[in-house]
C-alpha cells in the first residue's frame, strides 16, 4: 500500500534506516570481513599473526582428522537434539493444544518461559541432575527400572544431547503451536464424521498440516544446538569440543586466532548454506499447499 | 473441543516435570546449608545467598550486565524505530534485503560474531572495554527491537496520523505526539525482550569481557569451569528469579506469547 | 415414522443451560432449518447429533436406534462445516475420497464416485486444485461434495452459505436445494438468515435462548408465528396494542380506530400483529399519517405514525398514485392477516 505522500517521498525510508545501516555495515558486516580474512593469515607461537594471504589453516581443516571428527561430533549432537526435541516437543504441543483454556496458557508459560531464563543457570541445573554417576537422573532411572548401571551423563555427547534439547524445547514447541493455531478448529470434526479414527486423524490430518511447523522448528533447534556454546562447555567440558567451544579454545586459550576463525568461518558458512538449503525445500515443498 | 487421553496426560505430566526440574533443582540447591552440593534435606538455609557478598566479582558482574542491558537495549532502539517505520511504511527497493540485513545477527552463530567483534575491536583498540560491549550487544538485541516495533508499526492504524496532519501536525511534533504513543506499547516490549537477550548472552560476550567487564552469564561460566560448588547456584537462582519477575511483568504488559512469538521465528 | 427423531434433549455447559427439552421428529428426505440468532442453541443441537458433544439429557433416534451409543466417526453423518473444514494439505479430489477411503472403497470405485460427485457440484474438472487455491464458492461445493460422497444418512450443514458474498449465497441456495431434492437426503441446515430457512426448508425450527419457539412450514412460521420472538425474527413486522371487547356482541377486538370481530379464545388486552405487505390504505380503519415514504423500485416502503404507534406499510409499486408524506391515512387489513396474542399489562 502506498499512498501519495510516500511516492514524494521516495528517498525517506532510506533516511530513516540510514542510521541503522550504517551502524550494520561499520559494526557487523566490516567485522565479519575480518574475520574472513583473518582466517588466511598466518599464526606463529612466538611471531603471532603476521597478515599474509595463505590457506595453511583452511588446509589444516581439511587434512587433520581432528578437525573432521569434531565437525561430524557437532553436527551429530545438533541432529540428534533436533531429532528429540521434534519426537517430544510436536505431541507436547498438540496436547498443550488441546487443554482448556486457563491451565493452556499456564503450562504454556512455563514451558515457554525457560527461553528466557539464562542458559548457564538452566545447564547448570543439568549439570547437578547429571552430577556424576550417582547423580539426580541415574538414580531416578535406575529404580524406576529403566536401566540396569549408571550411564554416564556428564563430559559424554548423550549428557549434552539431553541438555542441549531442554534448552531448544521451547523453540519446537513453539514453532509447532503456531502451526496448530492456523490448523481449522473443526478439521478434526470433519475428519471424524467421515469415518477417521484417533491414530487416522493424527497421521492423516493433523501430521501433514503440522509438518511445516515441525521442520521450521527443526531449522531453528539445528542451527542453535550446533552453534551452540555454553551447554557443551559445561557439560562436555574440556575433553569433548564441539566447533563453538573449539574455536573458544583457539582464541583465548591457544590464541591461534587464524585458526580459530577458519573453523567459526567454515561452521557460519556451512550453518548459512544448510538453513538456506532447507527453508529454500520446506517453501518449495508447501507453497501449493500454504499460501 | 476433545480431551487429552490418560496417555496424553502421563506424557504430558512427565514433560513439564522434566522442563521444569533443572531449574527447580538449582533454585533447591541454592537453600542448602551443607558446604557442599546437595538438596536441601536437613532445613533451609541462606547461607549460600548470603555468601554472594563476600564475591564482590558477582555483584559487579551484575551491574555491569544490568548496565549493559538497558543501555544496549536504549540504543538499539534509538536505531530500530526509525528503521522499523521505513519498513513497516514504505515499499522500496532493497526493502527485503535491507529487512534481512537487520535480523541477520539472529542467524549468525554467536560465536562468529564473538569472534569477529574480538578481532575488530582490539584492531580499533576497544578491546574488553564497556563500549566494545555496548557495540556489540546493540547489534545481537537489535533484531529483537526491531521486530517488536515494526508489529506495532504494522498494526498502527494509519488514518489516526492522517488525521493528525490534516490538523495541522507534522514532522517531529507528529512522531512525538502521534506515532510514538501508539507503537508505545511495541517500543516498550521490544526493549524488555532486547534486555533479557542482552542480560542472558554468554556466547558472544565472553569473548569480548575483560576483567572489570565481565558480566554476570560469563562470571558464572568461568566460576562453573573451575568448579561447582552451591555458591553458583544461589547466583543462578537470583538470576532466575529477576528473569521471572520480567517475565511476569512481560505477561501483563503486553502478552507473553506475542513476545515470545517474536523469539521464536529465528529461522526465517 | 420418524425417521430422526429428538426427544427431551438438553444440553448444559456447567450451570449453563445452553439447549432445553428440545423435541422434533424429522421424515426421511425432510429438510430441516434452525432458525435462531447467534446462542440461541442452534449449532449446539446440530453438534449433538453429530456427535461432537453428548447431550446433558433426552435422546437421539435415527431409525429407531440410538444415535448417542454410536461414536460419531460411526454414525454416517454427512458434514459441512461454517468453515468448510476442507483438508488444506489434499486436493480437491482426495478431500471428497477421504470419506471413502475410511470406508475402504475400492480405488476405481472410489475414482468413479468422486468424479461424479465433484461433477455434481460443478467442479469437474478441478480434481487436482488444492483448496487454498480455490474461492470461496468452489471451497463449499467441495466440501458440499466430500460430505454427499459418503451416501450420509442425514446431511448437517453448519450456517454453510454464511462466509460467501449475497450474490454468490442466493446462487448456492438454488442449487442446493435442487442437489437436495434430487438425491433425496434428509437435511439439517442451521442457520440465521430468515430467507435462507425459508426459501430451502419444507419445515422451519425457530429457536430462541435454547429453546424450540416454533416448528413449522416457512408460511405457517411468518403468517401465524406463535410468539412476538418469531414474529419479529422473520422479517418486519407491525406490533399493535389493541383490546378484545366482549361486552359487546358480538365481540369486537379494537385497536384505534380500526376494530374486526374478535376471534375466540382471547380476551381483554391482545398483541395485533400483522405485516407490512398486508396493510392497505382505505377509507377507514386505523388512523395514521405518514413520515417518511421511500421509493425501492418495486415497492414503496412508508413510514407510519399511527394512533396505536409507528407503523411500516409496505405496497407495492403497481403504477397507481401513492399518498405523499404528510398525507393523513387509514391503515386497514383483513382479520385473516393478522395474528392476535395475549398481552398482559404493565
Amino acid at each position: 500500500m502506498s499512498t501519495v505522500a510516500d511516492e514524494r517521498n521516495a528517498r525517506a525510508p532510506w533516511v530513516l534506516s540510514a542510521p541503522a545501516l550504517m551502524l550494520f555495515v561499520g559494526v557487523l558486516l566490516i567485522p565479519l570481513a575480518m574475520t574472513v580474512m583473518l582466517s588466511f593469515h598466518d599464526w606463529g607461537q612466538y611471531k603471532g599473526i603476521e597478515p599474509v594471504f595463505i590457506l595453511k589453516n583452511w588446509k589444516e581443516i581439511a587434512t587433520d582428522p581432528y578437525y573432521a571428527e569434531m565437525f561430524w561430533r557437532t553436527f551429530r549432537i545438533a541432529i540428534l537434539t533436533t531429532l528429540l526435541t521434534a519426537a517430544l516437543g510436536a505431541p507436547e504441543a498438540y496436547i498443550l493444544n488441546r487443554m482448556d483454556g486457563r491451565w493452556k496458557s499456564i503450562f504454556l508459560l512455563v514451558i515457554l518461559g525457560p527461553l528466557l531464563i539464562s542458559v548457564v543457570a538452566r545447564t547448570l541445573g543439568w549439570a547437578l541432575l547429571f552430577g556424576g554417576n550417582n547423580g539426580l537422573v541415574n538414580k531416578l532411572l535406575m529404580s524406576a527400572g529403566v536401566i540396569r548401571s549408571p550411564i554416564p551423563f556428564m563430559f559424554t555427547e548423550t549428557g549434552m544431547v539431553v541438555a542441549l534439547a531442554h534448552v531448544m524445547m521451547p523453540f519446537m514447541v513453539l514453532s509447532v503451536w503456531a502451526a496448530l493455531q492456523r490448523l481449522d478448529p473443526q478439521i478434526e470434526n470433519a475428519a471424524m464424521s467421515l469415518g477417521a479414527g484417533p491414530i487416522t486423524i493424527i497421521r492423516r490430518i493433523i501430521m501433514p498440516q503440522i509438518m511445516p511447523g515441525v521442520l521450521s522448528g527443526a531449522i531453528i533447534v539445528f542451527s542453535l544446538s550446533a552453534s551452540a556454546f555454553a551447554t557443551p562447555a559445561i557439560i562436555g567440558g574440556r575433553r569433548l569440543k564441539v566447533a563453538a567451544t573449539l574455536a573458544y579454545d583457539e582464541f583465548l586459550n591457544t590464541l591461534n586466532w587464524p585458526l580459530g576463525a577458519a573453523v567459526a568461518t567454515l561452521l557460519l558458512v556451512a550453518l548459512v548454506l544448510i538453513v538456506v538449503g532447507s527453508n529454500a525445500l520446506i517453501e518449495r515443498r508447501y507453497v501449493e499447499v500454504f499460501r | 473441543m476433545r480431551r487429552n487421553g490418560p496417555l496424553a496426560l502421563i506424557f504430558h505430566t512427565i514433560f513439564v516435570i522434566v522442563m521444569v526440574a533443572p531449574i527447580l533443582v538449582v533454585c533447591l540447591v541454592a537453600f542448602t546449608p551443607e558446604g557442599f552440593l546437595s538438596l536441601p534435606t536437613n532445613g533451609f538455609s541462606l547461607r549460600w545467598f548470603r555468601a554472594i557478598g563476600n564475591y564482590p566479582e558477582f555483584i559487579h558482574a551484575f551491574w555491569v550486565s544490568l548496565g549493559l542491558g538497558a543501555l544496549s537495549s536504549f540504543v538499539a532502539l534509538l536505531f530500530a524505530v526509525p528503521a522499523a517505520l521505513a519498513i513497516a511504511r514504505y515499499r522500496f527497493r532493497g526493502r527485503d534485503a535491507l529487512a534481512a540485513l537487520f535480523l541477520s545477527p539472529l542467524m549468525i552463530p554467536h560465536v562468529v560474531l564473538g569472534i569477529a567483534f574480538l578481532r575488530f575491536f582490539t584492531s580499533a583498540g576497544l578491546g574488553g572495554s564497556f563500549a566494545a560491549l555496548i557495540i556489540a550487544h546493540v547489534i545481537i538485541v537489535f533484531p529483537f527491537a526491531l521486530r517488536l516495533t515494526l508489529a506495532a508499526a504494522t498494526g498502527m492504524d494509519r488514518t489516526v496520523e492522517m488525521a493528525a496532519v490534516s490538523l495541522g501536525a507534522g514532522g517531529w511534533t507528529l512522531f512525538r505526539r502521534v506515532t510514538l504513543p501508539l507503537i508505545l506499547p511495541g517500543v516498550i516490549s521490544g526493549w524488555a525482550l532486547a534486555f533479557i537477550q542482552s542480560f542472558d548472552d554468554l556466547t558472544m560476550t565472553v569473548f569480548l569481557a575483560a576483567p572489570g567487564t565481565e558480566t554476570l552469564p560469563v562470571r558464572m561460566f568461568l566460576y562453573i569451569q573451575d568448579n561447582i560448588d552451591p555458591l553458583v547456584t544461589s547466583v543462578s537462582a537470583c538470576v532466575i528469579a529477576i528473569t521471572m519477575t520480567a517475565l511476569i511483568l512481560l505477561d501483563r504488559f503486553y502478552g507473553l506469547d506475542r513476545v515470545l512469538a517474536g523469539k521464536g521465528d529465528t529461522g526465517r | 415414522m420418524a425417521f430422526l427423531e429428538l426427544e427431551g434433549v438438553a444440553k448444559q455447559f456447567g450451570a449453563q443451560t445452553v439447549v432445553e427439552d428440545f423435541s422434533l421428529s424429522v421424515g426421511k428426505g425432510e429438510f430441516i432449518s434452525f432458525l435462531g440468532p447467534s446462542g440461541c442453541g442452534k449449532t449446539t443441537t446440530l453438534q449433538m447429533i453429530a456427535g461432537f458433544l453428548d447431550p446433558t439429557r433426552g435422546a437421539i433416534r435415527l431409525e429407531d436406534k440410538d444415535l448417542t451409543a454410536i461414536h460419531p466417526a460411526k454414525r454416517g453423518l454427512g458434514i459441512v462445516f461454517q468453515s468448510y473444514a476442507l483438508f488444506p494439505h489434499m486436493t480437491a479430489a482426495e478431500n471428497v475420497a477421504f470419506g471413502l477411503e475410511m470406508r475402504k472403497v475400492s480405488r476405481a470405485d472410489r475414482a468413479e464416485r468422486v468424479r461424479a460427485a465433484l461433477a455434481m457440484v460443478g467442479l469437474a474438472g478441478y480434481e487436482d486444485r488444492h483448496p487454498r487455491r480455490m474461492s470461496g464458492g468452489q471451497q463449499q461445493r467441495v466440501a458440499l461434495a466430500r460430505a454427499l460422497v459418503i451416501k450420509p444418512s442425514v446431511l448437517l450443514l453448519d450456517e454453510p452459505l454464511s462466509n460467501l458474498d449475497a450474490k454468490l449465497r442466493e446462487e448456492m441456495q438454488i442449487e442446493l436445494r435442487q442437489i437436495q431434492r434430487t438425491i433425496g437426503t434428509t437435511t439439517i441446515l442451521v442457520t440465521h438468515d430468515q430467507n435462507e430457512a425459508m426459501s430451502l426448508s419444507d419445515r422451519i425450527v425457530v429457536m430462541s435462548q435454547g429453546k424450540i419457539e416454533q416448528i413449522g412450514t416457512p408460511q405457517q412460521t411468518y403468517e401465524k408465528p406463535a410468539s412476538a420472538f418469531v414474529s419479529q425474527f422473520l422479517g418486519k413486522t407491525n406490533d399493535f396494542a389493541g383490546t378484545i371487547d366482549r361486552i359487546a356482541t358480538p365481540a369486537r377486538l379494537v385497536a384505534g380506530s380500526w376494530s374486526a370481530p374478535a376471534p375466540a379464545g382471547l380476551s381483554g388486552p391482545v398483541t395485533v400483529s400483522i405485516r407490512p405487505e398486508r396493510i392497505g390504505f382505505g377509507d377507514a380503519g386505523l388512523g395514521a399519517k405518514i413520515v417518511t415514504r421511500i421509493f425501492q423500485g418495486n415497492h414503496w416502503l412508508f413510514q407510519c405514525e399511527s394512533e396505536c404507534g409507528s407503523a411500516i406499510v409496505i405496497r407495492q409499486n403497481d403504477g397507481q398514485p401513492q399518498p405523499t408524506e404528510g398525507a393523513a391515512v387509514h391503515l386497514n387489513w383483513r382479520p385473516e392477516d393478522m395474528s392476535v396474542r395475549a398481552r398482559t399489562v404493565a
